[in-house]
C-alpha cells in the first residue's frame, strides 16, 4: 500500500501567544516549531500501516525551507521518502494551497504510480481551515471522510471510523484510492530513535518552489481576543486548604451544605 | 439588489441545531448589510421538515428550502454539498454560510470546494462590502484572524457560541419550497455504512457538572487514583491535558483541550496543570476555575478564579478526606 501525509509546520506555542510588533504573524523568536498533532498521529498511522502491511510512504509539506525539519522528524519515525513545496514564507491561502499540493501529487503518481491512501490532519493547528484535504479530494476525484480515530485498510478499501457528537461512532467504508483526515487519538505517536533521526538526516528530499498566488482567502492581520486574564484568588496552601475548598464547592453548588 | 444569503440549517426531530441557529443569526444580519434575502436550506431527515419550517418564524427567514432527492440522506456527505451548491448556484447566491461545528466544517468545505471558492471557517464578524472583512479563529480561538474574503460566492462557517441570537422577532415562518437536486452516484458514494451506539453508564466529560482534571504535575497513570477518587465523591468526571494523554496515562478520549474535547462544567478543578492555551481552549466554558498547582506562576492561574497553591496528591486525598468527614457527620 502507497500512502502520502501531507503535514504542516507550525510554531510550537507555548503558555501565551505573542504576535510581532506589526501584528501580522505570531512572534516566533523564541519557538520551536512543529507539525500539528493531528498530523503528529497521521504519520504514526501511515508508518503503522506500511509496518503490518508493506508499501511505501512518503510525507509532504508545503511551507519554507526550514520545514524541512518537519520532513526529517517523520523520517525520523520510519518514513521513506519526502517532498517539500518549499514556498518564500508567505502565507498561502487553502485554496492556493491545495492546489499546489494537487499538482504535486499528480506530478509524483505519474511518475511512481498512485497512491492508494492519502492523509492529512483534520485540521491544521494554527490556521484552522478545515479544508485543504476535503480540496485535494474533490480535485483528484477521490472519496473523503474526516475526523478519523480508528483506520482499517483492506485489499480495494478501507474502513474508517469516527465519533459522533454524542459519543458513538459512525464507520465508513471508501474504494480506494481514497484521502482520509485523521484526528489525534488515532494512535499513541513514538518517539524517533536515535539510528532513526541519523537515518532521516541523510535522507534525499525531493523538492520544487510552486509560485504563490491568491486564492481569495487573505490575512490582514491578527489579534489576541479580549484580555480574560483574571488573578486567582489564592485560597490556601497544601492540605490545609481542604475547609476552605470543601466551602467552595459548597457555595458553587456542586456539594450539598 | 444583492442575491439571496443561504444559511444551511441543520433540523433533528424537527428541532434546529443550535449551531445552526447562531449560523443563521449571523446570516441574517449579513443579509441586513447586502439587501439580499435571507434563505435556510434544511439539512436533515426530510420527514422531519415542516416542524423546522414553524420553528424558524422570528428568524427574518422569507424562504425554507427542503433538498429533494430519493436517495438522499443525513448520511451522504458529497450528496449533501452537491445538493447545497445547487441550490446556490441556481439562487444566485451572494452565501452560504453554515455551523463551524465539526460536521458543519466538513460540510461547507465540500460546498466550497465544488463551487472552487475558499471556505471561511469558524468566522466570528462578518462585513459584506466590495471584498468581505471577516473576522475568524485561530488555534481554536487562542488567537483572532481579520482577514479579506474575495470570491464569486462566500462560503464561511461560524464558530459556535460566539453568535448572541435575538429573541424571535415578528417575521412570520418561512415559505418552504422544495429543491429538486440532480446527484451522481459519486456524489452517494461516501455514506456512513455503520454506527456503534454511545457506552451506556459512564458520566461524559461535556455532560458532567463537575470535572477534574489532572496535567503533567500528576506524574503517572496510577496518580490519577486520587483525582478519581474526587470526582467520584462529587458525581463528576476525570480530564487530563495533552501531556497525560501524549503520556498514556489516560486514553485521548479523555482530552480536554484544542485537539480533544471542549467542557463547560460548573466547576473545573485543574489538577497539576500550568495551563497552556491549547489545554485552555478547552476548559475555559467552566463557569468556576480551582487550580491546584505548587507553582503560584504558572499560567493557570491566569484562567483559574480559585487557587490552592500545593502539591495535588496531598491537597487532593485531603479535599476527598473532608467530603468524607462532613458527609459521615451530617
Amino acid at each position: 500500500m502507497n500512502i502520502l501525509v501531507c503535514v504542516k509546520r507550525v510554531p510550537a506555542t507555548g503558555g501565551r501567544i505573542v504576535l510581532t510588533p506589526d501584528g501580522t504573524d505570531i512572534d516566533t523568536r523564541y519557538l520551536g516549531f512543529t507539525v500539528s498533532p493531528h498530523e503528529e498521529c497521521a504519520v504514526e498511522e501511515a508508518v503503522r500501516i506500511v509496518e503490518t502491511r508493506g508499501g511505501s510512504t512518503t510525507v509532504l509539506t508545503l511551507g519554507p525551507a526550514a520545514a524541512e525539519d518537519q520532513l526529517r522528524d517523520a523520517m525520523a519515525i520510519g518514513i521513506e521518502r519526502a517532498i517539500l513545496l518549499e514556498t518564500d514564507g508567505r502565507d498561502w491561502d487553502p485554496v492556493a494551497t491545495a492546489r499546489a499540493i494537487v499538482e504535486a501529487i499528480r506530478a509524483h503518481e505519474t511518475t511512481n504510480g498512485p497512491f492508494d491512501l492519502i492523509l492529512f490532519g483534520n485540521e491544521s493547528a494554527d490556521s484552522g481551515g478545515f479544508q485543504v484535504g476535503i480540496r485535494v479530494a474533490a480535485a483528484l476525484g477521490r472519496p473523503v471522510v474526516t475526523g478519523i480515530k480508528s483506520l482499517a485498510p483492506g485489499e480495494a478499501s478501507v474502513v474508517a471510523r469516527r465519533e459522533t457528537a454524542a459519543g458513538g461512532w459512525e464507520s465508513f467504508e471508501l474504494p480506494l484510492p481514497a484521502v482520509v483526515t485523521v484526528k489525534e487519538g488515532i494512535n499513541l505517536p513514538r518517539y524517533p530513535s536515535v539510528p532513526g533521526r541519523l537515518r532521516a538526516k541523510k535522507k534525499e528530499i525531493e523538492r520544487s518552489t510552486p509560485a504563490w498566488a491568491s486564492g481569495g482567502l487573505e490575512k490582514v492581520s491578527l489579534r489576541l481576543p479580549a484580555a480574560e486574564i483574571t488573578q486567582a484568588e489564592v485560597i490556601g496552601g497544601g492540605p490545609e486548604a481542604a475547609p476552605a475548598v470543601v466551602e467552595l464547592l459548597v457555595r458553587i453548588g456542586v456539594l450539598d451544605r | 439588489m444583492s442575491g439571496p444569503v443561504l444559511a444551511v440549517v441543520a433540523v433533528t426531530d424537527g428541532v434546529p441545531e443550535r449551531a445552526s441557529v447562531e449560523a443563521l443569526a449571523l446570516a441574517r444580519g449579513v443579509a441586513g448589510s447586502t439587501g439580499g434575502a435571507l434563505g435556510a436550506v434544511l439539512f436533515g431527515d426530510p420527514g422531519a421538515m415542516r416542524g423546522a419550517v414553524a420553528a424558524l418564524a422570528g428568524s427574518g427567514v422569507s424562504t425554507a428550502i427542503a433538498v429533494e432527492h430519493d436517495r438522499l440522506t443525513p448520511d451522504h456527505p458529497d450528496g449533501w454539498a452537491s445538493a447545497i451548491a445547487q441550490v446556490a448556484e441556481s439562487r444566485g447566491a451572494a452565501a452560504v454560510v453554515g455551523a463551524g461545528t465539526e460536521r458543519g466544517n466538513d460540510l461547507l468545505a465540500r460546498v466550497a470546494a465544488r463551487l472552487d471558492v475558499p471556505l471561511a471557517a469558524n468566522c466570528l464578524t462578518v462585513e459584506p462590502g466590495e471584498v468581505w472583512a471577516i473576522s475568524r479563529q485561530r488555534w481554536a480561538g487562542s488567537l483572532i484572524e481579520d482577514c479579506r474574503l474575495d470570491a464569486r460566492i462566500k462560503v464561511l462557517t461560524v464558530a459556535p457560541n460566539t453568535v448572541a441570537v435575538g429573541a424571535p422577532d415578528g417575521s412570520p415562518a418561512p415559505a418552504l419550497e422544495t429543491a429538486a437536486v440532480t446527484l451522481t452516484d459519486a456524489d452517494l458514494a461516501v455514506h456512513v455504512t455503520g454506527r456503534e451506539a454511545p457506552e451506556r453508564g459512564k458520566i461524559s466529560l461535556t455532560d458532567a457538572k463537575v470535572v477534574v482534571g489532572g496535567g503533567r504535575g500528576v506524574g503517572s497513570g496510577e496518580g490519577f487514583a486520587d483525582l478519581e477518587e474526587l470526582a467520584s465523591l462529587l458525581g463528576g468526571a476525570v480530564g487530563g491535558s495533552r501531556v497525560v494523554t501524549s503520556a498514556g496515562w489516560r486514553p485521548h478520549a479523555d482530552q480536554i483541550g484544542q485537539t480533544g474535547l471542549r467542557i463547560a462544567p460548573d466547576v473545573y478543578i485543574a489538577c497539576g496543570i500550568s495551563g497552556a492555551i491549547q489545554h485552555i481552549v478547552g476548559c475555559k466554558a467552566a463557569k468556576h476555575i480551582l487550580a491546584i498547582n505548587t507553582d503560584p506562576e504558572a499560567p493557570i492561574m491566569g484562567v483559574a478564579d480559585y487557587a490552592v497553591i500545593g502539591d495535588l496528591h496531598a491537597v487532593v486525598p485531603a479535599i476527598s478526606a473532608e467530603i468524607r468527614r462532613r458527609s459521615s457527620s451530617a
